[in-house]
């Protein structure tokens, strides 16, 4: 699928919006949305929300022969995957340019700032060594990947238990987690990406960018950085010139999020370890709070169907007589008369709301919707002033009306009989209704 | 998220079946359907708009009030554009129209410049569109404000400032899962400042 296109307008309001420093969300300049981060059952696995950019990460471990190279030290692997459930634009097994470039900053950010210590991962040099493999998973976009995923990246390999193994000459003996307590990884600090996005060539600057400001935003600079203030990667992308001063700035401001950062991923780890120590619940079921879609249960109206045939009869026998019809003739030619003015045709009409409905699948309330549907024929065709004299004018009973109507109705029925059950007696109802309704004006 | 339903195994059906019904948000363009689309190309007499669906949907030029092959309506790209659909069916690549079939326009078009579009879930539109919204009313008790709202779960907003768009965009997004009290306490205390 195609990403959606960025309006003309949406651009134009967001640059205003910056220019007056005011953020989608509400948010300043310099503020971070909610970092929420929930742990799974397994040792390893983590989702981290950084407002609605959710990333997960799982961490697991294999016992390898080493590189050639490196005889003495374990393996690490990193891989940022792109789900397509992310965003539209996303498809799978496509290697597209983000994909490398937030794969690269992932790498750049735990392998080469060593947070990890590799040579604790050997177990036989030269012939076993650990290795260690992350793999992140974007469930959705909604801007700053980078941040996310390096949160989410830490805190899974903090999280992660490898099982202990000893060694004995040349046997060795890899324990399960029943026999010995799995072992952490030895992590040495704990490096966080924090992005700042830059407009109108760097007159404004912005931190943790939501979607809509990274389309329109002119470039990225991403610094990553440990409680220690210590910068471990730094990548400017996107063209733009700056300021010595401005990245100064910028790593001032990256040493306070990252504080705050790292001080909540603590707090997360501890919780999630007391939990577990006094055997309480976790895993993903207990953390990942229900949103509850209001929009179902609020304004679901009860629908009586018992009596559905004699609230028929009340409306027709309730319902104004049909107009007089009109019964002056006019003769055009011999042969050739006309009653009445005649109407536009009304068949594309009645089909598209048959569509619209068959097309609603939610609870809505009856009457919002009967009411909607009212307003949509008034709306079509004003000029209405006439109704169906014709037809009432040859037979005066209604009912027959409908009975004409109603085998057009059975195929529509059927079809969405598989989509909503319960809106079926009652749709059928309505179209009664409203057919007499109509007939009735 | 939604809730979850069960159809027990009939006769025709077979075997019983779970599902979660859940707000939608992925759009199928319908024929008659009121969408807000934004123009993606200009090919020869022809425009190209996004609406959301599977398939990019066309416009001709012609299909605006007043428009003939001298007087072509100002389309850029990148323009929003609010139109029914006269086409729309699986087989066929959709087309829309900005007028209705007595030739005016009862409000379609082009979008003005101003303003910021959003996107919700299309149960969402759905419940506003209907008459006598009361999110709708109360909202116009705080600020008066434009609104455009496509079935494709798209809304348009423009209030005289930036300041009130966000506002009126953030509670339009959170009446998903605000309550109706929920939403006059927020109501309330936003018309208090």
């Amino acid at each position: 699928m195609k990403a959606t296109p960025l309006s003309n307008c949406e651009r134009r309001f967001l640059l205003r919006a910056i220019e007056e420093r005011k953020r989608l969300g509400g948010r300043q300049c310099y503020d971070y949305r909610n970092v929420r981060i929930s742990f799974g059952a397994d040792y390893g696995c983590c989702i981290v929300e950084l407002g609605k950019t959710r990333v997960l990460a799982q961490v697991s471990c294999e016992l390898v022969p080493p590189k050639p190279n490196r005889p003495t030290e374990g393996i690490l692997f990193f891989n940022l995957e792109l789900s397509p459930m992310a965003a539209p634009g996303f498809e799978p097994g496509r290697q597209s340019e983000l994909l490398v470039k937030l794969n690269r900053l992932i790498e750049r950010c735990l392998r080469n700032s060593k947070c990890i210590d590799t040579e604790s991962l050997c177990v036989v040099a030269g012939e076993k060594v650990w290795q260690i493999r992350l793999d992140l998973h974007l469930l959705n976009h909604d801007g700053n990947i980078i941040d996310a995923a390096s949160i989410a990246g830490i805190v899974a390999l903090c999280h992660f238990r490898r099982p202990d193994v000893s060694v004995q000459g040349e046997e060795v003996t890899v324990y399960t987690p029943e026999e010995r307590d799995p072992v952490p990884l030895s992590i040495h600090h704990m490096p966080i990406c924090v992005s700042f996005a830059f407009f109108q060539q760097g007159t404004y600057l912005l931190v943790d960018p939501s979607e809509r400001e990274e389309c329109v935003m002119d470039g990225l600079l991403v610094i990553a950085m440990n409680k220690h203030r210590e910068i471990c990667t730094i990548q400017s992308s996107g063209g733009i010139m700056l300021v010595q001063d401005q990245v100064l700035r910028c790593s001032k401001i990256t040493a306070v999020k990252v504080a705050e950062i790292t001080e909540l991923i603590q707090k997360a780890l501890e919780n999630d370890q007391k939990v577990r120590k006094e055997g309480g619940k976790f895993g993903f079921a207990e953390s990942i709070p229900n949103q509850k879609i209001t929009a179902f249960k609020m304004e679901s109206a009860a629908v009586d169907t018992n009596n559905v045939e004699e609230q028929a009869e009340e409306i027709i026998t309730k319902a104004d007589p049909p107009s007089e019809a009109f019964a002056k003739p006019i003769l055009h030619t011999p042969g050739t008369a006309q009653i009445g003015e005649g109407i536009e045709n009304s068949w594309g009409d009645l089909e598209e709301s048959e569509r619209e409905e068959a097309a609603e699948e939610e609870g809505e309330s009856e009457a919002a919707a009967f009411e909607c549907r009212e307003m949509e024929t008034e709306d079509t065709s004003t000029m209405r002033e006439t109704k169906k004299d014709e037809p009432i004018v040859l037979s005066d009973s209604e009912e027959e009306e409908v009975v004409i109507l109603e085998p057009q109705e059975l195929p529509k029925k059927t079809r969405t009989q598989t989509n909503s059950k319960q809106e079926n007696t009652s749709k059928k109802a309505f179209n009664k209704r409203r057919k007499k309704k109509r007939a009735a004006r | 998220c939604g809730l979850l339903r069960h159809r027990q195994a009939g006769g025709a059906a077979a075997g019983g079946a779970y599902w979660v019904d859940s707000q939608q948000k992925r759009y199928v363009p319908v024929k008659g359907d009121h969408v807000i689309g934004i123009v993606t190309a200009k090919a020869g007499d022809v425009f190209k708009l996004d609406v959301g669906g599977s398939e990019q949907a066309s416009l001709s030029y012609l299909a605006f009030e007043g428009a003939t092959k001298r007087n072509r309506p100002n389309v850029q790209v990148g323009d929003l554009i609010y139109g029914q659909f006269l086409v729309a069916n699986k087989d066929m690549e959709p087309e829309m129209v900005c007028i209705d079939s007595s030739g005016r326009s009862s409000g379609m078009g082009i979008i003005g410049q101003d303003g910021f579009l959003f996107k919700v879930s299309l149960g969402l539109v759905r419940k506003l569109l209907a008459p006598k919204c009361e999110i709708i009313q109360e909202l116009s008790q705080l600020y008066p404000f434009e609104l455009v709202l496509g079935m494709n779960g798209r809304i348009w907003v423009k209030a005289k400032t930036v300041q009130q768009t966000l506002i009126i965009v953030n509670i339009l997004e959170a009446c998903e899962y605000m309550t109706a009290e929920q939403r006059k306490q927020a109501l309330a205390r936003l018309s208090g400042n």
